[in-house]
């Protein structure tokens, strides 16, 4: 059962509680972006055995949107985080690196 | 005007934990910046309390204040109070950005008593009310349906959910309880 720990209430909600919202840090490609990028934003993931960023939502609970990361083979959890933020905070990347040197997921290591 | 009756007009079940509907309650759920002075002011005015810290709920169902999330507060006064303390509200808050709502037929109230509150509650949701502490409110899944959990005393405890659930949410609480289905 993967539980994670929602950065806004602070409850450990477990799976159930919780609404899946794909990959974290994606950048939006919307109306006047070019077919390459709007068909990268629309489609194209990540798809890691590994270190990996999501978003989640804490929807029974207190219905904030967060972010996560994890490990996808093992269910470990590194770390959960704001959503107001484009990119990993430092302590995030640096529990990561503690448990798996040398990690890289799209744009960040 | 219409007669106000709750979704199961005071039902309750005897098993081994007491399940009661709770009756009529006025809930009025605000959305707001929880530390402006405005906001505490307009909330305690309603109900009498300070704005409980995160995950707090201060007070009774009479006069209370329930942390709902970092942005959103449930106040509870009496049920005829209700309309007249969410309008009281809105004019304390006046410019502040936030937005009152009053959401007391929205809402099924009930309580449970007993002794063993905590196991009946523990065998239809996820969250770890063994460790859960008197005086917080913990919102979670309850079988298949949100709702809101608190216990005022060791053997009271409280649940709101959607008036729309609430039948399912008695007979649930009611299977729960129901004697033979001790598991301790
Ligand atoms: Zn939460």
């Amino acid at each position: 059962m993967l539980m994670l720990k929602c950065p806004y209430c602070g409850v450990v909600a477990d799976e159930t509680e919780l609404s899946p919202g794909g990959q974290a840090h994606l950048t939006r490609f919307g109306p006047g972006a070019s077919d390459e990028d709007f068909e990268s934003y629309l489609f194209m993931r990540e798809n890691p055995k590994g270190v990996h960023f999501e978003r989640w939502r804490h929807s029974n609970g207190c219905g904030k949107w967060f972010h996560a990361a994890r490990c996808t083979a093992t269910l470990e959890v590194f770390g959960t985080y704001s959503a107001q933020t484009v990119e990993p905070p430092e302590e995030v990347r640096a529990a990561i690196t503690a448990k798996r040197p040398g990690w890289s997921w799209g744009e960040f290591s | 005007m219409s007669k106000a009756v709750t979704a199961l007009n005071r039902a309750a079940y005897d098993g081994y934990v007491r399940i009661e509907d709770a009756g009529l309650c006025g809930m009025i759920s605000l959305r707001g910046d929880l530390s402006d002075a405005k906001v505490k002011k307009a909330c305690k005015d309603a109900s009498g309390q300070a704005m409980p810290k995160a995950r707090g709920i201060v007070g009774s169902l009479d006069g209370g204040i329930g942390w709902m999330s970092p942005d959103e507060a449930l106040v509870l006064v009496p049920y005829a109070e209700a309309p007249a303390a969410a309008a009281r509200m809105e004019m304390t808050l006046k410019t502040a950005h936030a937005l009152v709502v009053e959401v007391s037929d929205a809402r099924a109230v009930f309580t449970l008593r007993g002794e063993k509150l905590r196991e009946v509650l523990a065998k239809v949701t996820p969250a770890d009310i063994a460790a859960l502490p008197v005086g917080e409110l913990h919102r979670t899944r309850v079988a298949q349906v949100a709702g809101a959990i608190w216990l005022s005393d060791e053997t009271t405890a409280h649940l709101i959910c959607f008036r729309s659930v609430a039948e399912y949410m008695f007979e649930l609480l009611s299977r729960s309880a129901m004697p033979g289905a001790e598991v301790s």
